[in-house]
């Protein structure tokens, strides 16, 4: 395990950098730039982690995700809610019959400092209250020193833990540090079972960029390419604009081609994403920009 | 129609305004051509753009006496100083007027607007700025404690590079007190032109910056003329030599930047992603018309199929078409003739029996076009190894060991450029020792600034353009 992820090839910072921002310059308009749109929405993870969570919250947050502008019924719903474990049973009844998943940060969220027990029964706790997904945390210090195969068997434990539900493995990438890390901790993550990477927890920065993410998208497209087996992405944390959205939808389009782009396979963690998506939807269909309140607060 | 096709996104042409004919600009007027007229086509469409005036043997001379006078009276005595402010105030014209340019040289040479507007302009204006530093510093240059001018410049620049190959020539010659007499390429002189009316609204001394047009009779004519005192050339190895041979005897100063067959070596433990990035840098950026572009891939055997793998499936994300739409990114070819030559020479490739192979990939029906194309199983004797080919083609060959890279690289009559990709810092600075080549881009490729001289080895030319040592070239020293 070690030799194979040390063996990778190697990730050269400023190519990679430079070929995001090329990525970043593609100019997506009027009918390019309407369906982008839309399938951001229908790929976001609507996402409340707060200590200050409660049932009133994440209720509202299911009425949005359910129903993003309540002003034209033709916009998409987005694709997930993402919780706290003990906000799952609360989610899971507002979106019942929905098609809209529950996802739910579970593994000592976010920093993960924990006993596998902990982890695991904090997983099992959120599948029997119906989540959908996990988004679980990896431990970064077993990582950093060295302990592949420790960081390896832990995301096999939980994977086994989750049972039906899917498994998001999150890097975070920003205490990762190197590009080579970050392209090791993927392989890493897929070869253990996740059927999701994702960047960041959004309680570090930097969260998710684009660099990093066109990195594990790449990482994906080889470990596809060499196991058959497809495993989705979720950049999280930061994105906040439309036009960063679509850059990422491009970066997508241009590494994996269209079989990713859909919200099966890929998901935006945000939450202020959701209205700047929802002002330019508005301001394509009316010709108009209008302001922050012609969008709901959450 | 995929889910997620990019709509298209043009760039206006109403930013330029083309004039239906163009006068030669000698001595600071635009003045009309005794040798009758040419035509300048957008190769994108094949629409003619302009009607430009063709230069005689008589407009050369008048050109040439223009740029002495200037020379003598106002521009050689004129402080360093004072012509750092006229170079400045260009530069910084040239940026304001950035996207007239940037649209301007895409419809007349067929370059993607992605390319003129983020890698051409800023590197025109950032040659100028660098040199409009070094005018009132030329005795610090290293060229000896009072460096002088030349005199009269004649400068011939090719069709690929129009603009950045002007401000390579021009900048440096102004900096150092020389007036100039310079030809751009026949088929692309329209920002070259327009230039002319930059140096106005500068107002740059009459005479300083000759521009006469027309096609090989009239850089024939300038390169002989004897009122000349230093050539710069840049374009094929064929014309080169023919100007050498002229200059020769004569007390000119010459210098040349000539073609190039370039080896981009890939190592085992380079960085794939970014290596496959460079490649396609390499050898499709200006549709692989770039005399440094790295048109043979040494690939080392043992990562060989990932590698080609990795590059198919790249070169199947180009898009090609319309140079002004924004995702463009690969133009046309500059002109009939070029895609006549890159035809040839990669039917040539599949007769000698190389493998041929292009992303499925439609041409517009109107203009030049060549898709991009790969060509595996090449060996050292056939002729798209060893011939330009100027083109979006690339060759690839094979290597075991770092000795062989060596020496099939350097196994070549040119040596402009090569690339090394590797995550070995000490591999990269032996191999840049060894490679015969005047600029070696380690984990890069095809990177320009005006600090760095640029210039060949061998067939590829002689003398250095670009930074201090670009000073050099038009200095007595």
């Amino acid at each position: 395990m070690r030799r194979f992820l040390l063996g990778l090839p190697g990730v050269d910072k400023v190519g990679l950098e430079a070929r995001a921002a090329r990525l970043g310059t593609r100019s997506i308009k009027t009918t390019a730039k309407a369906a982008g749109i839309d399938l951001a929405i229908r790929m976001i993870d609507l996402t409340t982690l707060e200590g200050a969570d409660t049932a009133g919250k994440v209720r509202s947050l299911c009425a949005k995700a359910r129903r993003p502008d309540p002003a034209d019924p033709a916009c998409p719903s987005t694709a997930a809610v993402c919780v706290y474990p003990d906000m799952v049973a609360v989610a899971k009844e507002q979106l019942a019959g929905t098609g809209i998943r529950v996802a739910s940060v579970a593994t000592a969220f976010p920093s993960g400092r924990a006993s596998l027990e902990v982890k695991l029964a904090d997983t099992a706790f959120a599948v029997a209250a119906g989540a959908d997904e996990i988004d679980m945390v990896i431990d970064r210090g077993a990582f950093l020193s060295g302990h592949f195969a420790e960081v390896f068997d832990e995301i096999a434990a939980v994977k086994a833990a989750c049972g039906p539900a899917h498994l998001k493995v999150i890097l975070e990438t920003g205490e990762l540090a190197t590009y080579d890390n970050v392209r090791r901790a993927s392989w890493l993550a897929m070869l253990a079972g996740a059927d999701f990477i994702k960047t960041s927890t959004g309680k570090v920065n930097p969260a998710a960029t684009l660099p990093v993410t066109l990195l594990m998208l790449e990482a994906v497209r080889d470990y596809t390419g060499a196991t058959g087996r497809k495993v989705g992405m979720k950049p999280a944390g930061g994105i906040r604009t439309s036009k960063d959205a679509l850059k990422y939808l491009v970066t997508v389009n241009e590494t994996l081609g269209e079989g990713w782009l859909d919200p099966d396979w890929f998901r935006f963690g945000a939450s202020s994403l959701l209205n700047d998506l929802l002002l330019q939807r508005q301001k394509l269909s009316s010709g108009r920009y209008s302001g922050p309140n012609y969008v709901t607060v959450d | 129609m995929g889910i997620f096709d990019y709509a298209p996104a043009p760039e206006s042409r109403a930013v330029v305004d083309v004039k239906p004919s163009y006068d030669l600009f000698i001595g600071g007027e635009f003045v009309p051509a005794t040798g009758g007229v040419f035509k300048s086509v957008n190769p994108a469409t094949e629409e003619v753009l302009a009607e430009i005036g063709l230069a005689s043997a008589a407009d050369v001379d008048r050109a040439v006496a223009a740029a002495r006078t200037a020379y003598e009276r106002t521009w050689s005595r004129m402080p360093g100083a004072e012509r750092g402010k006229y170079l400045f105030r260009i530069a910084r014209i040239i940026q304001e007027r950035a996207r007239e340019l940037a649209v301007l040289e895409s419809i007349d040479n067929g370059k993607p607007i992605r390319e003129t507007r983020d890698v051409d302009v800023p590197l025109v204006a950032a040659h100028f700025f660098h040199y409009a530093g070094w005018a009132d510093k030329l005795e610090y240059a290293g060229h000896g404690p009072a460096p002088r001018p030349l005199g009269v410049a004649a400068q011939v620049i090719p069709w690929n590079f129009p603009l950045l190959m002007l401000a390579w020539k021009i900048a440096p010659a102004l900096a150092c007190g020389n007036t100039v007499v310079l030809k751009p390429a026949e088929t692309t002189p329209l920002t070259a032109l327009l230039f002319a009316e930059i140096c106005r609204e500068a107002d740059l001394p009459a005479g300083v910056v000759n521009i006469v047009t027309g096609a090989g009779e009239t850089g024939a004519a300038l390169v002989a003329h004897p009122g000349v005192d230093k050539v710069a050339f840049t374009g094929s190895t064929a014309v080169g030599r023919a100007i050498a041979r002229t200059v020769a005897g004569t007390d000119k100063k010459l210098t040349l930047e000539l073609g190039g067959k370039a080896a981009n070596i890939v190592f085992d433990d380079a960085p794939i992603d970014q290596a496959v990035e460079g490649v396609i840098d390499s050898i499709f950026f200006n549709q692989g018309q770039v005399c440094c572009a790295g048109s043979r891939l040494l690939v080392q055997e043992s990562i060989q199929d990932e590698l080609l793998d990795a590059l198919r499936r790249r070169m199947a994300t180009l898009r090609l078409g319309d140079p002004l739409d924004k995702n463009t990114d690969i133009g046309a070819i500059n002109s009939a003739e070029q895609l006549a030559r890159i035809t040839e020479l990669t039917a040539a490739g599949e007769a000698e029996g190389a493998e041929r192979w292009s992303p499925a990939c439609e041409l517009p029906a109107q203009g030049f076009w060549f898709a991009p194309t790969v060509f595996t199983n090449v060996s050292a004797t056939h002729r798209i190894a060893r011939e330009e080919i100027f083109g979006p083609v690339l060759s690839v060959l094979t290597f075991r060991t770092p000795d062989e890279a060596v020496a099939k690289a350097n196994n070549t009559p040119y040596g402009l450029s090569a690339g090394v990709w590797t995550e070995k810092g000490s591999r990269i600075l032996s191999m840049a020792k060894r490679l015969r080549a005047g600029v070696v881009w380690a984990n890069t490729f095809n990177k320009f600034d005006p600090a760095s001289p640029f210039g060949g080895y061998k067939e590829s030319g002689y003398g250095r353009e670009g930074g201090l040592q670009g000073l050099e070239a038009y200095l007595d020293v």
